[in-house]
């Protein structure tokens, strides 16, 4: 169980703070899947950093009864100036991980060969994904936190992902921020949308994309 | 859920264990990124001291008849500068250390103390392993004796890090929000360097001198390491409890900014 109670975030800016959300409640139980939709800057990707406790709330509550993992973006968390390999034994370490344990999962999932010892730099856009992607299946959370999944990677990485994520680990609670109303139909028990600093839930994925295609010029 | 620990507060213990994890996952990899795989690789960070300690120890023996006494020079040189590193080095390693590891911050378990408190325990290693080394190294070619006291060598060089810990972390903590301490430690710590007592002994100053230098921590530690290292040579001027009251406070003042530093931090 992860619960949010009256949870608000707002940033210091050079004039006064702004104000994120306030106010959100928000409870996922185990296996459950959730979506949230919002517009661009409604604040969507604060609101799973906070989940996730990468941020702090400004206000209220966070409790988490289940181990979370880091916001699945495929770009963030990681060092570029070092290889896919040390980027790996540092985030298995973190986490408690055996790292030589899970290099053939992640080759096998990356299919980065070679590359896996060379600085991320040096990769493309796919390669970086793909190695994003294999290193979070590599350490196993009770819930997974997935921030924008569908933008990136042709349609036989989006498919492999599929398997790993929706397939293997179906049993997972999820928390998806997606612009892509179908995936989160698809995928999603219950849904949010976040509008001028509320989050509004529904309990009916439709009726929360109506609402949000609603408020979506707010 | 031992990923839990931290967050939740759950046990003390646990969570020891996990920050502990952490900071070891943080030396580690910060070790590749400073000092890479090539060349004599983390050996660097003794090395790195070292030249610096035998360029000056060069210089200060060349120029011996400057300083006109018995003292044994190279103990002088070499306690005068490793002790100057162990505060200088600290605070630049951390002063501006945040932003590039802002990407680390998406694990939850990763906090900015974390990343301060990996860098200074390389920084720390390396500058203490530094200064044993040449001890032992101009020991053996005979241009040093073996201090007096090794005790109080250890007291004086641990107030010393002491001092340069809290001042990095406050540093570090402040030049997150304000890009200026940047540009300012670089001249600031030019400025202090010949007034820490790296290049004179307290008691050799006028007596209006040494009110004034003693109110800088440093030269207490210097001269406290001094003492241990040929104490029959000089008087030594120092007060520990004076250091310990000032590490106190700035320690103080920089786990509240770390504090303020953490709640603003959006992770990249």
């Amino acid at each position: 169980m992860i619960a949010l109670e009256d949870v608000g975030k707002s940033y210091a800016t050079r004039y006064g703070r702004h104000l994120v959300f306030k106010d959100v409640n928000l409870q996922i139980a185990k296996g459950e899947k959730v979506g949230i939709l919002g517009r661009n800057g409604a604040g969507k990707s604060t609101l799973v950093r906070i989940i996730g406790g990468a941020e702090s709330p400004t206000r209220g509550k966070v409790t988490r009864n289940m181990t979370v993992s880091w916001p699945l973006a495929f770009s963030g968390a990681f060092q570029h100036s070092l290889t896919g390999y040390d980027n790996l034994r540092f985030i298995c370490r973190v986490y408690d991980v055996d790292p030589d344990e899970k290099v053939d999962e992640v080759q096998a999932f990356s299919e980065l060969g070679k590359f896996l010892w060379e600085p991320i730099r040096t990769y493309s856009a796919g390669m970086r994904a793909r190695l994003g992607f294999a290193v979070s299946m590599a350490i196993e959370f009770d819930c997974f936190l997935i921030d924008e999944i569908t933008a990136v990677g042709d349609a036989r990485f989006r498919d492999r992902c599929h398997e790993e994520l929706h397939v293997k680990r179906g049993d997972r609670a999820m928390i998806m921020v997606s612009h892509d109303a179908n995936y989160v139909r698809e995928h999603c028990h219950k849904a949010g949308v976040l509008t001028g600093g509320q989050l509004t839930m529904f309990d009916d994925v439709d009726e929360a994309y109506s609402f949000y295609m609603a408020h979506a010029s707010e | 859920m031992a990923i839990e620990g931290r967050s939740s507060g759950r046990s003390l213990l646990r969570a020891w264990a996990v920050q502990q994890r952490v900071i070891w996952a943080l030396v580690r990899r910060e070790m590749i990124t400073r000092y890479g795989r090539h060349n004599i690789g983390f050996l660097w960070l003794f090395v790195e001291p070292m030249i610096f300690t035998l360029g000056v120890t060069t210089l200060w023996t060349l120029t011996k008849t400057v300083h006109g006494s018995d003292l044994p020079i190279t103990a002088f040189a070499v306690t005068g500068y490793s002790s100057v590193l162990v505060w200088r080095n600290m605070a630049s390693r951390l002063i501006g250390s945040i932003e590039p590891n802002l990407s680390l911050m998406y694990h939850r378990n990763v906090k900015v103390i974390d990343i301060f408190l990996s860098r200074l325990v390389l920084e720390m290693s390396g500058v203490a392993t530094s200064f044993v080394v040449l001890t032992l190294f101009f020991g053996a070619l005979g241009w040093l004796s073996m201090p007096e006291d090794p005790l109080k060598v250890v007291e004086g060089w641990l107030m010393l890090a002491w001092f340069g810990v809290s001042l990095a972390m406050f540093l570090g903590g402040v030049s997150h929000r304000h890009e200026l301490i940047d540009k300012f430690w670089h001249p600031c710590s030019y400025i202090l360097f010949p007034l820490s007592g790296a290049a004179f002994l307290v008691d050799s100053l006028p007596p209006s001198m040494q009110t004034f230098v003693l109110w800088l921590p440093m030269v207490h530690g210097i001269e406290c390491v001094r003492d241990g290292f040929f104490g029959s040579h000089f008087t030594a001027h120092y007060d520990l409890g004076y250091v310990a009251v000032v590490c106190t406070v700035l320690t103080g003042l920089a786990l509240i900014q770390i504090r303020a530093v953490e709640n603003d931090l959006v992770p990249q």
